[in-house]
């Protein structure tokens, strides 16, 4: 399954040249995006994501869905990259030393279940 | 603008039926209501139905024809779908049609086959309720996303998996004399704080079992229900609805629940009722947290305030404002797309005092229901109160 633009958006994190979506209001967003969901306007623009977030909530999960069940436990984690946060799957820690406010960087992951390519996060 | 009362209530067991169709199910509490009500098939003028997961639980879509020729109906039928809200939003659209003039008399319920599918298969159906792309491909799972709000409450607030347990504690106890209760069985803190894990910092005590069920409620027109001489004591006065971001990333704040906020400010204003006129509340407590933060939507606690409610004693059965009298979803279950009709039906048992939890609650005038879906990105609240 491809799905136009968050294919694109994947790509370039991948490609070490993330983006989010900013509209001429300052709003942050992420795509595939028409309007800018906080003040609806038209004009959003591909800008530099910051290159790194900070930990702002995270879990750590024990049952997963069927397509997470081989990475039992594992650690999901949403990082505040100020303009936009991410969700993302924390990997390259142990899940005992994770806490708010660690910084992190997104990078590109693969879920080994499905073949689907997932966004991570990874300590920096 | 026509009010509108409940002529009639029904439930099932809510529980495991792993052998039961849902049609069957939802016929089961229809035909309750119905023949509670007295209300006449041929008066009864549209089916609101809610459903989540049907297309996966039962390969069954377009399910709303169907049920109401299960319950004997021959009327307009519609399904109603916000992931966990979907019976609320049915039972909001009935109360909106019955005021309209629309109609005199709706069906509204829901039903939710679960337990015929596997934990695994059931974990991935309620995890289609958060945003696919940006949070279920990254493994977020249904506890694991209240579990990411109740830690960033803990880090806003302040709070412990001990106030939670508090909250489970509470909701099995009001369970226990609940005939339509999945569990009746007492729990106690310890035995809550020593559950296996399932989504740190929650554990299987905080979490809502998975449930088979279903319920409905016969709404009429104050009109309708003088002519033709109905005991139907309770009426529906509020109704709010709030919408939200679907994912959590996108939230302004993931310690509360706006949607829910909004959804309470609309109801109460609606039945022109405040905070402190609320009696007993009936709350989506899908997971113990998310009670802390509808009961903090709802305005009876200030942000931060709600996560000791239950460990001081203020919201169990003998406190000021008893919450989930019912048991809750915690220990009275969760058939996703019954939950918020069941929690109207059980309101209405509880203020008109034929609730095994009435006597909790003997002098009740007003009382609040709150129906959440997804982690609150949909949220509706309705407000009943009782003739006195």
């Amino acid at each position: 399954m491809s799905d136009e633009g968050f294919d694109e958006w994947l790509d370039a994190i991948g490609e070490g040249e993330a983006f989010y979506l900013e509209c001429d209001e300052g709003h942050g967003s992420l795509p595939p995006r028409r309007i800018c969901p906080h003040c609806g306007s038209f004009e959003l623009s591909e800008t530099p994501l910051p290159a790194s977030g900070t930990v702002e909530t995270f879990t750590t999960v024990y049952v997963g869905t069927p397509d997470f069940t081989d990475e039992e436990p594992y650690v999901t984690a949403i990082a505040d990259f100020g303009p936009v946060r991410l969700t993302g799957v924390l990997r390259d820690v142990d899940p005992d030393d994770v806490e708010v406010g660690l910084t992190v960087e997104p990078d590109v992951g693969r879920n080994e279940a499905t073949g689907d390519r997932l966004l991570v996060l990874r300590p920096r | 603008m026509a009010g509108v009362r409940v002529a009639g209530v029904g439930l099932t067991q809510f529980g495991r039926h792993p052998e039961r169709t849902g049609r069957d199910l939802f016929a089961e509490a229809a035909l309750a209501a119905r023949e509670e009500s007295g209300v006449p098939s041929d008066d009864i003028e549209e089916l609101n139905f809610g459903n989540y997961m049907g297309v996966l639980a039962e390969r069954q879509g377009h399910m709303a024809p169907l049920m109401a020729e299960a319950a004997g109906l021959d009327c307009p039928a519609t399904r109603y779908e916000d992931a966990c809200a979907s019976a609320g939003m049915a039972v909001r659209e009935a109360v909106r049609t019955v005021r309209s003039g629309e109609s005199d008399v709706v069906l509204a319920g829901g039903l939710e086959r679960m337990t015929n599918l596997d934990t695994a298969d059931v974990t991935e159906g309620l995890a289609t309720a958060a945003d696919e792309l940006f949070e279920i491909r990254q493994g977020m799972t249904f506890p694991g996303a209240y579990a990411l709000m109740a830690r960033a409450y803990f880090e806003r607030y302040g709070g412990s998996r001990e106030d939670l347990a508090h909250i489970a504690v509470k909701n099995h106890d009001n369970a226990f004399e609940n005939e339509y209760a999945q569990f009746h069985r007492k729990i106690t803190v310890e035995e809550a704080l020593d559950a296996p894990m399932v989504a740190d910092p929650l554990g299987l005590m905080d979490a809502c079992p998975v449930t088979d069920g279903a319920s409905a409620l016969v709404l009429v027109s104050d009109e309708y229900a003088a002519e033709h001489g109905l005991d139907a004591p309770v009426s529906v006065t509020g109704t709010g609805q709030g919408g939200d971001n679907l994912a959590l990333q996108d939230r302004r704040d993931m310690a509360s629940t706006p949607a829910a906020e909004k959804a309470a400010d609309e109801a109460f204003a609606d039945a022109d009722i405040s905070p402190g006129d609320v009696d007993a509340a009936e709350v989506h407590d899908c997971f113990t947290i998310a009670e802390v933060l509808a009961i903090e939507s709802l305005g009876l606690y200030e942000r931060g305030e709600g996560i000791g409610a239950a460990r001081r004693g203020e919201t169990t059965a003998d406190g000021d404002v008893p919450v989930n009298l019912s048991g809750g979803l915690k220990a009275k279950g969760h058939p996703v797309g019954a939950t918020g009709g069941s929690q109207v039906v059980e309101m209405t048992r509880l203020l008109r005092g034929d609730h095994p939890n009435s006597d909790a609650v003997p002098d009740a005038d007003v009382g609040v229901t709150h129906n959440a879906g997804g982690t609150v990105a949909s949220a509706v609240v309705h407000v009943l109160e009782v003739d006195r």
